[in-house]
């Protein structure tokens, strides 16, 4: 049991007084950066790594550990609250979390939403020191055609986030799909759809999308509904902790979320969105609530959360057994782990063990010491929700604005935060959900460089992608979610017309 | 009142030591090699205390071109900007069609360089470069290279090697994926036949065992790294990834000489050397008309090659 041993080790090393305050220091600033839309996890580690020039290798790669989990947690907050998460992979926690603080039940959504985060992180950290060597060698099965029939999967899966009307909903989504073409297409270096507009050329920022439609748009709302009763929001209702209920329908979707988070997570070329998608997905499904999913689930908080908390913990697999960054973060502790002379790789377990187990341990503490900080935050956090809306709302505006000047100073970014915060607005008015749209600008450009990538290396060969095992198995599971609720439909054809009847409204 | 303030600035600046406070664009995310570049030389100046508060901004998107547009536009005659960009970026303004290119700016000196490694995944059945460029030769498109973004120095180097070994540079079936990481999963996955990406980012698979390297594109054979250079396998490609510095146009012959002579003593100094070490960067500094000359050949030979390839027309 070596690996115990050294994990054991490992704690040892990283509950020394200074690293733990190191990991303190991460999860705080973490925190803090996933509150605020735009500010990712990636651009603070950047500019902290400066900084730790000075420090030991351990002692700063646990407070970018620290961070990284801080970060992934923190964006919950601000989706939940305020309808505005702080970075792509929170999105779908703003579905129901919000509709649950509407309804005074903020507390418990937050609540869920860390102790989820807490069990995600626990066991997928757990499988990165003990599992990392095999889950990598099944992430690498993962070609351009398995990723592809990934994306057909999450594509069918995402119409549970439609919310009431299948119709607004594909609208939403293919607009986010062809918001998607605009910039250089990656596989032939060419611009589409940029205008002759420089700033285009990189495509549109989901960042910038996201804060837009969710935080600008909620803004706008929100604004133009003062003084019309569907403006009342419940800051608290009953207890502001999870009630035996709530602990009865969150178990199951974390461990849930993180079976999905975490190898999705592990995937070069995975990315912490789908899994969320498909948490969110597979727990609309599974609930014994169908009634409440679109007005406040505490499933689709749970679940969700879960899986972005373990996909991060996947991303470390391929990074510290192949030096493989999969995200900008990752991309930035790969560059941290080079300037103290240590190369992530196959040999870095066996040449570096303290470090790696020390790493390891730490990212423990730091899920655990983002337990202990915000479990009693979250009675503060609800409080946020009494503050007056004008100038609750001053601040969000302030914040996403600054945000999104941080990541990119120009002033096209700043143009198109304002013009997709116009749409968001109109969207929301006319009853259109917003989230399909962004999902749409995160799956598109990815399910159509994985089809390229697949078709060109087969040169053209279509037959390629249902040649592989696994690629055909996610096809098939694909289909039948998407051909069974029809045969369902059509038994009961008077429900099915009433209910399209609806739909149209 | 605004005269008062400008006029107390100006006195300022004026009482000020000969210390200039630069601030570094790096045209790219944070994470990737500009901004560590861009970074590193930030560390470096404020320890030696050549520039006691550098500030990095990062300005991402396109290859670099939109940095290097908005810094064209914004700093002329700034004697306290600069720029980091590369090889890579000179690909980006070709492809891109960007209004503003290496000539609008004053390009300072080349400060590191990477070369490229041609690898193989170890069960691949091929051994060499030469079996590589005759499975090139009987069928082009069989052969799927992953490497980094289209246009960029990894697509130009399977260009210049298709050339050399008499094959239609078009007919190359070169997988493009966003980063090294990314392509060197396609390469542990057994997916694509071959991969072009910098030694540094295959170096520990290569030691692994898992990849095998066939060649690499340095002048000559890379001390420590057992593997020929391509010029010794019959293939005339001699290709250098490199990072540069950059300032802004309209300089005058004094502020050119200040930040001629702050990057000198940057790059002489024992940290920079440590750095580059660190990271295993070499150091390629090369600067005055010896750069300017490399960099004309670069442009000219990438602009033909991405002409062949149909990516520039």
């Amino acid at each position: 049991m070596d690996a115990f041993y050294f994990l054991m080790d490992g704690l040892a090393t990283a509950a020394q007084p200074m690293l733990l305050v190191y990991a303190l220091i991460g999860v705080t600033l973490g925190t803090a950066v996933g509150v605020l839309p735009g500010i990712g996890p990636a651009l603070t580690v950047a500019l902290l790594l400066p900084v730790t020039y000075r420090l030991d290798p351990t002692g700063s790669l646990i407070m970018f550990a620290g961070i990284y989990y801080g970060g992934m947690y923190g964006g919950s907050t601000t989706s939940i609250l305020l309808n505005t998460p702080g970075e792509s992979a929170s999105i779908i926690t703003a579905l129901e979390g919000n509709k649950m603080a509407r309804k005074g039940r903020g507390g418990p959504a937050l609540a869920t939403a860390a102790i989820g985060s807490f069990v995600a992180g626990l066991i997928a950290t757990l499988a990165l020191a003990f599992l990392a060597p095999w889950i990598v060698k099944v992430a690498l099965i993962f070609g351009p055609r398995e990723y592809f029939a990934l994306m057909v999967l999450a594509f069918v899966t995402v119409s549970a986030a439609f919310g009431d009307s299948t119709l607004r909903g594909l609208v939403s989504l293919f607009l986010g799909l062809a918001l998607a073409c605009i910039g250089i297409d990656q596989l032939s270096g060419q611009a589409r759809l940029s205008f002759g507009v420089p700033e285009m050329l990189d495509g549109i920022e989901v960042t910038t999308l996201a804060v837009a439609m969710f935080a600008i748009g909620e803004a706008m709302a929100v604004a133009g509904r003062v003084g019309t009763e569907d403006d009342s929001v419940i800051a608290v209702k009953g207890s502001v902790w999870m009630s035996r209920e709530d602990w009865k329908r969150s178990w199951k979707p974390w461990l849930r979320g993180t079976a999905t988070g975490f190898p999705i997570g592990a995937m070069p070329a995975g990315g912490a969105e789908i899994g969320t998608f498909l948490s969110y997905a597979t727990e609309k499904k599974l609930t014994k609530h169908p009634e409440e999913f679109g007005h406040g689930a505490i499933e689709g908080v749970a679940g969700p959360e879960a899986a972005n908390n373990a996909s991060a913990a996947g991303t470390l697999v391929p990074l510290l057994t192949l030096g493989l960054p999969t995200t900008a973060t990752a991309a930035i502790m790969l560059a941290g782990f080079q300037q103290f002379g240590l190369q992530p790789g196959p040999l870095l377990f066996a040449t570096n063990p303290t470090l790696v187990w020390g790493l390891i341990a730490s990212l423990l503490i730091a899920n655990a010491m983002l337990l202990v900080l915000n479990l009693p935050l979250i009675g503060l956090w609800v409080k946020l929700l009494t503050i007056p809306k004008p100038w609750l709302y001053a601040g969000i505006l302030l914040f996403a604005t600054l945000g999104t000047i941080g990541a990119n100073p120009s002033s096209v970014e700043l143009g198109m935060l304002l013009a997709f915060g116009v749409l968001g607005y109109v969207m929301r008015l006319y009853g259109y959900p917003i989230a399909p749209i962004v999902i749409g600008l995160i799956l598109g450009p990815m399910a159509e460089q994985q089809l390229r990538r697949a078709l060109s290396i087969s040169q053209g060969d279509w037959t390629t992608l249902i040649q592989s095992p696994v690629a055909a198995g996610l096809l098939a599971v694909a289909a039948l979610a998407l051909i069974i609720p029809m045969i369902l439909r059509a038994r009961g054809k008077g429900a099915v017309l009433s209910q399209m009847a609806a739909d149209e409204d | 009142m605004k005269s008062l303030v400008l006029a107390t600035l100006l006195a300022g600046a004026v009482a000020l030591p000969a210390l200039a406070d630069y601030t570094i664009i790096a045209p790219a995310n944070p994470g990737g090699g500009w901004d560590q570049t861009a970074r590193t030389m930030q560390t470096v100046m404020q320890e030696e205390g050549i520039s006691p508060r550098t500030q990095v901004q990062n300005v991402p998107g396109a290859g670099g071109t939109i940095g290097l547009a908005q810094f064209a536009s914004q700093n002329s005659g700034n004697g306290e900007a600069l720029i980091v960009g590369g090889y890579v970026m000179v690909g980006a303004i070709l492809t891109n069609n960007s209004p503003v290119s290496l000539q609008d700016v004053t390009p300072i000196a080349r400060l590191t360089g990477e070369y490229e490694a041609i690898v193989v995944p170890a069960a691949s059945p091929i051994q060499d470069m030469q079996g590589l460029v005759d499975a090139m030769r009987a069928d082009p498109g069989a052969v799927s290279w992953a490497g980094g973004s289209a246009g960029g120095a990894d697509h130009i180097a399977v260009g210049l090697i298709a050339q050399e070994a008499g094959v239609d540079p078009t007919k190359i079936n070169y997988i493009a994926y966003s980063g090294g990481g990314e392509a060197l999963a396609a390469l542990l996955g057994n997916q694509v036949t071959a991969g072009m990406s910098s030694l540094g980012e295959m170096e520990a698979q290569i030691e692994a065992g898992t990849l095998r390297l066939l060649a690499v594109s340095s002048p000559e054979r890379i001390e420590g790294v057992d593997a020929p250079t391509l010029i010794e396998t019959g293939l005339d490609v001699e290709l250098q990834n490199w990072r540069m510095v950059a300032a802004p146009p309209g300089l005058s012959d004094e502020q050119r000489a200040k930040i001629d002579a702050d990057i000198e003593k940057m790059v002489k100094s024992d940290a920079w050397q440590q750095q580059l070490a660190d990271k295993g960067w070499a150091d390629t500094y090369l600067a005055g008309e010896e750069f300017d000359a490399q960099l004309a050949a670069d442009i000219a030979s990438t602009e033909e090659i991405l002409r062949q390839i149909g990516l520039v027309k």
